[in-house]
């Protein structure tokens, strides 16, 4: 064969190939999307959306206490996690000695790594009893318990990307403003972060659609009991949560509802993104 | 503001080390407790016989690591072609053009969805329609769809770090493009590339939502890849919800982890290969 043919045949089958990808990408959208049209019609998006019962064998299918909970849980991880995480990268960017970087960088990054699983795991043999005796009810299975583990899961992630964009603000700005008198705080609060704030913005959007997408961990420590999570000690269920624990056994217009719960999860999860493109874009202008 | 620098410099200086110190200590704390108590129950015994089932979990986790291997046999021997080849036409061939920009932006998107929203695309078309029922098969398909955005990405960026002097030589001495991608682009972006293949084996190994709903679960020995089965991570949830056996559910934990470490200590030493031959150090 001439490599002259060999060059043709190849460039169809990689074009091939990335076609293919791409397909399987869209099949997935659509897929889901049909799914979802029995239950969009037969219930209404409304209906779904802001209903706030949960009895599938009695024919209710409202998800907003499922909705509420991911949110609750995820903005609650935020609040534990994000100024942890930015204080981590700072301290690790600028503070720490270098031989303390040297270890706890490869650490850090280590952790991004490990299977969600075993953090919720951690959070049901020690979190969950601890919330138990400071709440003095129930088993400890909680929404505080889920933003716990959320919020550990999301550090190292936050954290290190976060990082990576304060060592990428050329060493000039610092130096600039540490030689016109600013103390090393000063030089780190109104030069490093807000330089590096894209990225932070990046890595928080990272972190809160990993949050409200993750589901093992938290079928392990929420309790799934769909009602409202007004109290923070008590159980709830998040949209994944539901997924994952009902699928299985679910047949027909609960089937269908199922795939408008993974729906609301797409679209929630392109959301934080848009969000996070707009802060981005006017932090660029 | 008029705060005494010199203060809100020593309350900052004090915030950032406590964060800094409290985030590692977490951090090394879940990883220590999961190690000192997993650690004791990893026998040969645990190993090396299949769980047993029951309330008290016993038996170890053999079939779960040959499911293990199963599934990351079965991922990968699809994924890689698949996600390499799109990637290298993505890199070398895609014009740039509106569609060449929607592939890249649906790449961008799907990396971004939830893994449980793959799980009920894979329930849905691999046990259900395809009728491959609950299988290691199943998984192993969802994990495709799961894991190829993040390889082609690495994969196209990898490529894309190859100076473009380089093809443009290899090019200007008569080489097809073909030759070119075969000779140049792919040798020198091979560790980047093995990098991220390995990386998927880690996700394949650390996933569990997507595959609690598309494997089934079932603890037996598997024979084929039509199999169902149970991976280690998705164990670790069976034990944990459903048995006593927090100890064994820990010990599992423990494997999970050591792999999760041997993985991340290949990719590090790949990952500084890559950038040594890119700066031509070898």
């Amino acid at each position: 064969m001439s490599r002259y043919f060999i060059d043709r045949i190849s460039r169809h089958i990689v074009s091939i190939f990335g076609i293919i990808a791409f397909l399987i990408l869209v099949l997935i959208f659509i897929f889901i999307l049909k799914e979802s049209l029995p239950a969009l019609q037969g219930i209404g998006i409304g209906d779904i959306l802001f209903g706030s019962k949960w009895y599938p064998s009695h024919e209710a299918f409202g998800i907003l206490t499922m909705l509420a909970g991911s949110v609750v849980a995820t903005l609650l991880a935020l609040v534990i996690s994000v100024p942890l995480a930015l204080g981590c990268a700072v301290f690790l960017a600028e503070v720490a000695p270098p031989r303390v970087r040297q270890i706890t960088r490869p650490a850090v990054e280590l952790l991004v790594g490990i299977p969600s699983v075993v953090y919720g795991l951690v959070g049901m043999i020690i979190l969950c009893p601890l919330i138990a005796r400071l709440s003095g009810t129930g088993s400890g299975s909680s929404v505080l318990a889920a933003a716990v583990v959320l919020a550990i899961m999301a550090l190292p992630t936050i954290s290190s990307i976060s990082e990576d964009s304060l060592h990428a603000v050329p060493a000039q700005y610092r130096e600039g403003a540490l030689a016109l008198g600013a103390t090393r705080w000063q030089t780190i609060h109104h030069v490093l972060l807000p330089s590096a704030r894209r990225g932070i913005t990046a890595a928080i959007v990272l972190g809160t659609g990993r949050a409200i997408g993750e589901t093992m961990a938290m079928v392990m420590v929420i309790g799934n009991s769909p009602i409202f999570p007004t109290n923070i000690f008590a159980p709830a269920r998040t949209l994944t949560g539901n997924i994952a624990v009902e699928i299985a056994s679910a047949t027909g217009m609960h089937e269908s509802v199922l795939f408008v719960t993974g729906l609301v999860l797409f679209i929630l999860v392109m959301l934080i993104n848009s969000i996070g493109l707009i802060a981005y874009r006017r932090q660029a202008s | 503001m008029s705060f005494n620098p010199k203060l809100t410099q020593k309350l900052a200086w004090g915030f950032i080390w406590a964060a800094g110190i409290i985030t590692v200590l977490v951090l090394l704390f879940i990883i220590g407790y999961v190690l000192t108590k997993g650690m004791p129950a990893i026998s040969r015994e645990f190993l090396f016989t299949e769980p047993q089932g029951g309330l008290s979990g016993e038996g170890g986790i053999s079939s779960c690591i040959v499911s293990t291997l199963w599934l990351i046999a079965t991922t990968m021997v699809i994924l890689t072609p698949l996600g390499i080849g799109a990637a290298i036409y993505l890199a070398e061939y895609a014009p740039d053009n509106r569609f060449t920009h929607l592939i890249r932006y649906s790449v961008e998107l799907l990396a971004g969805v939830p893994s449980i929203v793959f799980g009920l695309f894979g329930f849905a078309v691999f046990v259900l329609a395809l009728h491959f029922s609950y299988s290691i098969l199943a998984g192993a398909l969802t994990l495709v769809c799961l894991l190829l955005p993040f390889l082609m990405r690495s994969t196209e960026e990898a490529m894309k770090a190859v100076p473009q002097s380089q093809r443009e030589a290899a090019l200007a001495l008569g080489a097809t493009k073909w030759q070119t991608i075969t000779h140049v682009s792919l040798p020198s972006a091979l560790p980047g590339i093995i990098t991220g293949v390995i990386l998927c084996i880690g996700g394949v190994v650390a996933e569990s939502a997507c595959l609690y709903v598309t494997m089934g679960g079932s603890s037996g020995m598997p024979t084929s890849f039509l199999s169902g089965g149970r991976t280690l991570a998705v164990h670790v949830f069976y034990l944990a919800m459903e048995t006593n056996a927090l100890d064994k559910a820990l010990a599992t934990g423990t494997v999970l982890i050591i792999l999760i470490l041997i993985i991340n200590f290949i990719t590090r030493r790949l990952s500084l290969r890559f950038q040594a031959k890119l700066r031509g150090e070898t």
